[in-house]
């Protein structure tokens, strides 16, 4: 197994009623409610955790990125990266991941990658992502070309990384008439790339294509299954058995001393109504063109249908029925390890992200988490995970992609 | 009653929709940024004075989306095509919003084909004061009542509740806003430079309450097109063929009968 840790990085100096009262806290809720100070100290903070979370055991460091709102406070996940390559040593440093669409210059992102994978001496796991659609709209850039500029760009840093230059690139969003870094990545042929996501079957069968591990975010287990079906097929289709080794599972799981303190700290997920990265405007989430065209009648119900009333309390379920369901585990090491085997059991992934602290989680709670997760959860889970014969992509070194694997099989038909 | 009949041109190798209707001489109707109905008052009352020709953008409404475009000056240059495809001459341009950017685009490519040009609220100039509403932060009704002075005259034209089959299109139609105009939103920085020798009579109409398209565009408009007049109507926004259909069809035709 490869267990990873996992923070937001919440903003959580954010007054919480002004959000409420804005009825959204992404894209467009004033800046002015940004606090400079806790920002500076919560940044330092927060790469102490990381470095606790390396001391006590995690694998790996799940990193990711938003913008213009205060549940997330990583504007640029390679920047995090960067610190995490200086401070670590020997964790994974685990990107899910580069928005790819809002690079004007892909180029940039294949040097900027590969000198965090130098570094770090080859810990880096870079995953790469759509965006959500207000990042589109926070970089300025054209949710219609979403897609199209994802998969355009993930073939330049491809083979910016694996073909030696200088080569030129003439592509539709792209054009690179020099293409010659003087930065490649340390591991060969290149980092292993992870892509995470909801349930876009697009994205799915994308990471399929690639052979690429996909990481569920916190999804139903009956999502799950689906998604990891659509996987399989795709992966019969282009010669390789996938399993545990390419699904990987985002889950929010707070561990404490008490049973009491760990519920009330695991509150604190739902610091944001509830919604998994803060309070979405319907229209700002959704631009046009930005979602798959067989789904346009659904999300033009979505754009046009959400009423407003509900913009204040958020969609998410009741905080009771998901710790039920288990999309949210919180407890006693003793407790969370028990619930922990059956959410393996349901997802058989053999990637797990514990996104462990969030809102307002106090810096002494946050690293009591971390401590009693490194020490006692994950060593238990590790070995249940192997039990169940849930292989990490390091454990069986996977080849990293479909390109680079040599023991494809002949197509089945589809 | 006018009699409205519908054909489809092959240009650039997608199929574009066009409805005929009226007779006298040719005008050259473009719409939107959000499409256009099949029927309104305003369409009607300029048939009984001319030939309307009314184009589907490709992309929009019944026209076939071209993958491949990538602006406006694509659309213009589409639309060149198909009045050429459909021999049409001697022809004037009426551009609403949107489409009168189009139509200022295909004056500058061809000035001496045109006998009148008319601009209502038109884009493609970047508004020295204020902005050109952003659809990506609106909803679909609330841009289109942003573009309203008098609200009621969105559920007189669409119903409280839009069909969700306008709400589609609104939806496709704004995708291709974005795939021709993203960057910059909505104008061009050359044009106004291009308009300078286009010397076709232009009457460029302003609502003085557009919420869509500031007034300052229609200034630019009027001041760098040199035979330019301009008029504001009273108590009215974007939508100017919606709110005021009679005093528009009016200034049209008194315009280019003049």
């Amino acid at each position: 197994m490869h267990i990873m840790y996992f923070s937001e990085q919440p903003m959580s100096a954010y007054p919480e009623q002004e959000g409420r009262n804005f009825r959204s806290t992404a894209l467009m809720f004033p800046n002015r409610h940004f606090d400079e100070k806790s920002a500076s100290r919560l940044y330092n903070e927060y790469i102490e955790h990381y470095v606790m979370a390396e001391d006590n055991g995690f694998d790996g460091i799940m990193l990711n990125e938003h913008h213009n709102a205060p549940f997330c406070m990583q504007a640029k996940t390679n920047i995090m990266a960067s610190v995490l390559a200086a401070v670590t040593k020997r964790v994974k440093i685990v990107l899910l991941g580069n928005p790819l669409p809002l690079a004007e210059n892909p180029i940039r992102l294949a040097e900027e990658l590969a000198m965090i994978d130098l570094i770090s001496k080859g810990r880096l796991v870079s995953g790469f992502v759509r965006g959500g659609g207000t990042e589109q709209l926070a970089a300025g850039v054209n949710p219609a070309y979403n897609r199209e500029r994802f998969e355009e760009a993930h073939d330049l840093i491809v083979r910016t990384w694996t073909e030696r230059g200088p080569f030129r690139w003439e592509g539709d969003h792209y054009q690179n008439r020099v293409v010659n870094p003087w930065a490649l990545p340390l591991q060969q042929p290149h980092p292993r790339i992870w892509i995470p996501g909801v349930v876009s079957t697009e994205t799915i069968k994308f990471a399929a294509r690639h052979r690429y591990p996909y990481i569920a975010l916190n999804t139903s287990a009956e999502q799950s299954r689906k998604v990891w079906d659509a996987y399989d097929q795709v992966a019969a289709e282009v010669g390789y058995q996938s399993g545990p080794q390419q699904r990987g599972y985002l889950l929010r799981c707070h561990v404490a001393e008490t049973e009491e303190k760990a519920l009330a700290n695991a509150r604190q997920f739902m610091w944001m109504a509830g919604e998994f990265t803060g309070v979405a405007h319907p229209v700002w989430g959704n631009p046009a063109g930005y979602y798959s065209p067989t789904q346009r009648q659904m999300f033009v119900k979505m754009v046009a249908g959400r009423p407003e009333a509900a913009w204040a309390t958020g969609y998410a379920a009741p905080f009771e029925q998901q710790v039920a369901e288990l999309g949210i585990v919180c407890g006693t090491p003793k407790t969370v390890i028990e619930k922990l085997k059956i959410v393996l059991e349901n997802m058989q992934t053999s990637i797990l992200a514990l996104w462990a602290n969030d809102g307002k989680v106090s810096d002494a709670d946050a690293r009591t988490c971390i401590r009693l997760m490194g020490q006692e959860v994950v060593p238990a889970i590790r070995e249940y995970g192997d039990k169940l014969g849930l292989k990490s992509p390091f454990d069986l070194e996977t080849p990293v992609s479909t390109k680079f694997s040599k023991d494809l099989m002949p197509r089945v038909a589809a | 009653m006018v009699a409205w009949s519908e054909s489809t041109v092959t240009v650039a190798g997608g199929k574009v929709h066009v409805a005929h209707g009226g007779r006298g001489a040719p005008l050259v109707l473009l719409h939107h940024d959000i499409g256009t109905p099949d029927q309104l008052d305003f369409y009607d009352r300029l048939a009984e004075h001319f030939e309307i020709i009314l184009p589907h953008h490709p992309g929009w409404g019944k026209s076939e989306r071209p993958q491949w475009m990538r602006s406006v000056r694509d659309v213009a240059v589409i639309h060149q095509e198909l009045l050429a495809e459909l021999k049409i001459t001697g022809h004037s341009f009426l551009g609403l919003g949107f489409g009168g950017w189009i139509a200022a685009e295909m004056a500058t490519m061809a000035p001496r084909d045109i006998k009148k040009l008319v601009l209502v609220g038109a884009m493609g100039i970047k508004p020295p004061e204020g902005f050109i509403a952003d659809q990506a932060l609106l909803s679909y009704i609330a841009y289109v009542k942003t573009g309203l002075h008098d609200k009621s005259v969105f559920d007189k034209t669409w119903g409280p509740e839009p069909e969700l089959d306008v709400l589609e299109q609104w939806d496709i139609h704004r995708e291709m806003c974005f795939r021709i105009a993203w960057k910059p939103y909505m104008y061009s920085q050359t044009l106004p430079h291009l308009l300078k020798n286009v010397h076709t009579p232009a009457l460029v109409v302003t609502g003085d309450d557009d919420g869509v398209v500031p007034k300052s565009a229609a200034e630019v408009y009027a001041k760098s097109l040199p035979h330019a007049s301009l008029s504001v109507v009273k108590d009215c926004g974007h939508f100017v063929e919606l709110e005021k259909p009679a005093e528009l069809a009016g200034l049209v035709t008194s315009f280019i009968a003049g």
